[in-house]
């Protein structure tokens, strides 16, 4: 008797620990949907209507881009404040490659993506071989860099693009099926026109999510490891499952997959990997978790950070050039202040100022959070004043919840 | 004895819980007024929870039971509401700011001030009071930073007679003292017991206890074992170790094969230069030798240069300038960075496990497999399959008591931690393994599994380098025990010359 009740009571509470040493995650999920919801109400269905998914996604590509390569750096325990100027700089440089010079943008994007490269090698360098605190050198890699677009535009701005070049940012993928499937289907929606690619694209990516995380359940599973509850498992990927069909179901029904979605879409499924399953991952996790123990424990700690950096750099310039394309034309302004956007949005998603914690899916969730709240309050006509303070306080909860979370634990 | 007088604290039926877990269940403890109290019991077993619950850490209303203070019933809602009554905690980790003076550091938050400005005149003067009590000569000016670790203790200390203390308790206020800076601290605590101070001593180190305690309160598991009076009893070391552990441990060793095959590492003519003053020479041409199978222990006060010895060979760690040869097996290898000095078939088990051991905040899994990734993954791409395999395989083997290889390190207690350590290291397979300080600041019942280990490899036909604080733990383990003093080694004792005279005698005709 007493042992059915204990066991009556244990199940609930088991659901509630789990759930307040989870919360986090859980929280960032949620809190999203409900903004999301909030706007799509109070604009009267703007925000999830097709042209603007389309446009919210444009919008905040750059800053996913390099909100991937923060993490790793956020993780490694250091900060990079350049970004945004680095990533003005490449927009500036392969405006002065391409249009000015007059270069093929098969060569201009490779180099520079590369200079990108070396921008970031060249911070790293000084941080992970001489021990100077990132925060001062990307400080002044920040003032380096906006310089040096300022001078490699001439303070103007610079364009536009060749066709070929803005198809980057503004560019869809075509529909490869045969148009008497997207009309027949079309019709089947009662929508003017769908694009079958893109929904496709949704139903399988809702697939995999779905085969992975059962796959990953049962392997826990079988190693007696605690998983979440079966309740927990099933919402959150109901969720995530439609979340993911619908948004496709919607751009599929405006102009289809915008070639950025399948950059961002790919870069963040590498880097995802990167960070959990390879060698390289762990042992970035392992510098900011404790430098002086992973040095120890054979870890290049240095070269990990060096390279953390070089990474950053190049993102950056992915970032810069698709920045560019969509504004069709380089300017000495492009990616002013960006880099405080992606540092919020790494660390709404769950990194910790000290390294050593965050994961790449937080941090697109942390980036998307953000790009919602900008997108939103821009369709109510909020002033920036307001949106600007809105966002502030927005970093600080997260933050706030994330310390108060941990203390509880 | 008049120990009719009623106790200055008495704890009844303390039963305190955190979430899954009981940390105390009913536990009573009563110090009398004037003595000084020792608390002993293995790691984990709940002692600091207990000094939590004293002093106000974790306020009146979280626990269960009652405590009575001097006669009335208290219930302390934060520290400052304990301290203000008298009851003051010196924790392991020191609570000084080591870039302001002592002076400043005794009347931190207590500052001697009217309108918020403070007399300095009177700070200087009251200081140099409390530093003569305590039997510091240093002026109060002087920076916290530049005092050894003992003299901080001492500062400490000072602190706490600045705030009228009644009851003061040390957590093991000797762990990080050389023996000279320990014995200094336990008579300053006798003679604070001559003034009417009572004290509570949480230590691990019987001999210490059986020095300056008049009673001595076991706690094991969360629960009070049993309590012991000087004055009626003679308290002995392995009584305590019975209770502490809950059975009889004959052999605190374990026993081993002692035998020892061919060479299989020398290191000849090692020099190491401070890694900051340049002109300072740290190790001194040290020669030595590990044959295979072999447990050889390196003897030495703190500071002597062994950890510096020890780091300096695991992939130039430590120092600077270094010269001398590592010879492996016959072949001379390259131990001039961390990857090279493993490769080359080294370990480095640290002393310092929390800063430089393990990465807290990741899990027992991750932490044992970070320094052979390559042996749990396919193209640097990592088998989570095989690597919660491998974690588990030294969960059994090393006996790490967790629910699952997925919890985080931080949880874990020292001696589990230890393993964790150990594991990583075991997994790396090296021939020779340099343990520095392997038991330090865990309990009997890991330290004896520990030896096990060590045995074990030592059956294995590895090398091991124990170093170590506690020479009884030296003389029970090692082959060979070599003896060094100021960056040089010393003497070189066999375990049939080898006692703890005999060491110290080499220690200080040199």
């Amino acid at each position: 008797m007493a042992q059915a009740q204990a066991q009556e009571t244990s199940t609930p509470s088991k659901m509630g620990a789990y759930l307040v040493a989870n919360f986090r995650e859980y929280g960032l999920l949620l809190a999203l949907i409900a903004v999301m919801l909030f706007f799509h109400i109070v604009t009267d269905g703007t925000l999830l209507r097709p042209v603007n998914i389309t446009n919210l996604l444009l919008q905040n590509s750059y800053i996913i881009i390099m909100a991937l390569g923060m993490l790793i750096v956020i993780v490694s325990g250091h900060i990079d404040l350049s970004v945004g100027s680095v990533m003005g700089f490449i927009g500036a440089l392969a405006a002065y490659l391409i249009v000015s010079l007059d270069m093929s943008m098969w060569v201009a994007v490779p180099i520079c993506i590369l200079f990108g490269g070396l921008i970031g090698a060249a911070q790293g360098y000084w941080v992970a071989y001489w021990g100077i605190p990132s925060f001062i050198v990307t400080l002044a890699g920040m003032l380096v860099f906006r310089g040096l677009s300022l001078w490699l535009l001439d303070g103007q701005s610079l364009g536009p693009f060749p066709r070929e070049f803005q198809v980057i940012a503004n560019g869809f993928v075509a529909d490869p099926f045969p148009a008497g499937i997207g009309e027949r289907l079309a019709a089947l929606f009662d929508v003017s026109r769908l694009n079958v690619l893109a929904l496709g694209t949704g139903i399988v990516a809702a697939v995999l999510i779905l085969w992975m995380g059962m796959r990953r359940r049962a392997q826990d599973l079988a190693y007696g490891v605690e998983v979440e509850p079966t309740i927990f498992f099933i919402a959150r990927n109901a969720i995530i499952v439609t979340a993911v069909v619908f948004i496709c179901y919607k751009l599929s029904t405006f102009r289809g997959l915008p070639n950025v979605l399948l950059t961002m879409g790919v870069l963040t499924l590498i880097y995802a990997f990167l960070t959990e399953s390879t060698i390289l991952g762990r042992r970035v996790y392992a510098l900011g978790g404790n430098e002086k123990a992973a040095t120890l424990s054979g870890v290049k700690t240095k070269r990990l950070t060096f390279l953390a950096f070089t990474n950053m750099g190049a993102l950056a310039a992915v970032a810069g050039l698709v920045f560019a394309a969509r504004l069709n034309s380089a300017t000495p302004k492009a990616g002013f202040a960006l880099e405080l956007d992606v540092i919020a949005a790494v660390f709404i998603g769950g990194a910790s100022m000290s390294g050593g914690v965050g994961k790449i899916v937080g941090a697109v969730v942390g980036a998307f959070l953000m790009g919602v709240l900008n997108n939103g309050m821009s369709i109510m006509g909020i002033g920036i004043d307001y949106q600007q303070m809105i966002k502030g306080l927005v970093l600080l909860a997260a933050v706030i919840f994330d310390v108060y979370n941990k203390s509880k634990q | 004895m008049p120990s009719k007088s009623p106790p200055l604290l008495e704890m009844k039926d303390i039963t305190k819980t955190f979430p899954g877990v009981k940390a105390l269940n009913q536990v009573n403890l009563q110090v009398q007024e004037g003595e000084i109290h020792a608390l002993v019991g293995e790691n984990g077993a709940g002692k600091s929870t207990l000094m939590k619950v004293l002093s106000g850490v974790y306020p009146s209303g979280t626990y269960d039971g009652e405590i009575h203070y001097d006669g009335s019933l208290a219930e302390f809602s934060s520290i400052a509401d304990s301290e203000e009554k008298g009851v003051i905690i010196i924790h392991q980790e020191l609570a000084l700011v080591p870039l302001l003076s002592i002076a400043e550091n005794l009347f931190l938050g207590n500052e001697i001030a009217a309108r918020g400005i403070v007399n300095w005149r009177e700070t200087m003067r009251r200081s140099e009071d409390l530093l003569k009590k305590v039997g510091l000569s240093e002026a109060p000016t002087t920076i916290v930073e530049k005092l050894g670790v003992g003299k901080q203790q001492l500062v400490e200390i000072a602190k706490a007679l600045s705030k009228k203390v009644r009851l003061l308790i040390l957590d093991e206020p000797t762990a990080a003292l050389s023996e000279a800076d320990s014995q200094a601290l336990l008579d300053l605590m006798l003679e604070l017991k001559t003034q009417g101070v009572t004290q509570i001593i949480i230590s691990h180190k019987l001999n210490e206890v059986r020095r300056v305690a008049d009673t001595v309160t076991v706690i094991r598991d969360g629960a009070t074992v049993s309590t012991m009076t000087s004055h009626i009893e003679d308290i002995s070391e392995d009584r305590i170790v019975r209770d502490m552990v809950g059975r009889d441990m004959a052999h605190r060793y374990p026993e081993r094969a002692r035998k020892s095959g061919e060479t299989l590492m020398s290191v000849s003519s090692w020099n190491v230069w401070h890694p900051e003053h340049a002109d300072r020479q740290v190790i001194r041409d040290v020669n030595f030798n590990v044959r295979r199978g072999e447990v050889v222990g390196v003897a030495g006060l703190m500071g002597s240069g062994r950890t510096e010895l020890a780091m300096s060979l695991f992939g130039r760690s430590y120092g600077q300038n270094i010269s001398g040869e590592v010879e492996i097996g016959g072949q001379r290898v390259d131990v001039s960075s961390v990857p090279r000095a493993i490769a080359a078939g080294l370990a480095y088990v640290t002393e310092d496990r929390k800063t430089l051991g393990l990465v807290l905040d990741e899990s027992i899994q991750m932490n044992i497999t970070l320094s052979n990734l390559e042996a749990v993954s396919a193209n640097a791409i990592l088998n989570s399959k095989e690597e919660a395999k491998v974690a588990n395989t030294y969960r059994s083997a090393l006996n790490i008591r967790t629910p699952s290889v997925r919890q985080r390190v931080v949880n874990l207690s020292g001696g589990n931690q230890q393993k964790v350590v150990l594991s990583k290291w075991l997994f790396a397979e090296p021939d020779i393994l340099i343990l520095d300080e392997p038991t330090r600041g865990i309990d009997v019942g890991a330290k004896y599994e520990i030896y096990g280990i060590i045995n074990d490899l030592s059956a294995q036909d590895k090398g091991v380098v124990m170093i170590s604080s506690e020479m009884p733990e030296l003389l029970g383990m090692c082959d060979r025990i070599y003896v060094m003093n100021e960056g040089a080694f010393v003497g070189e004792l066999t375990a049939e010359e080898a006692s703890q005279e005999r060491i110290m005698s080499l220690i200080v005709t040199h």
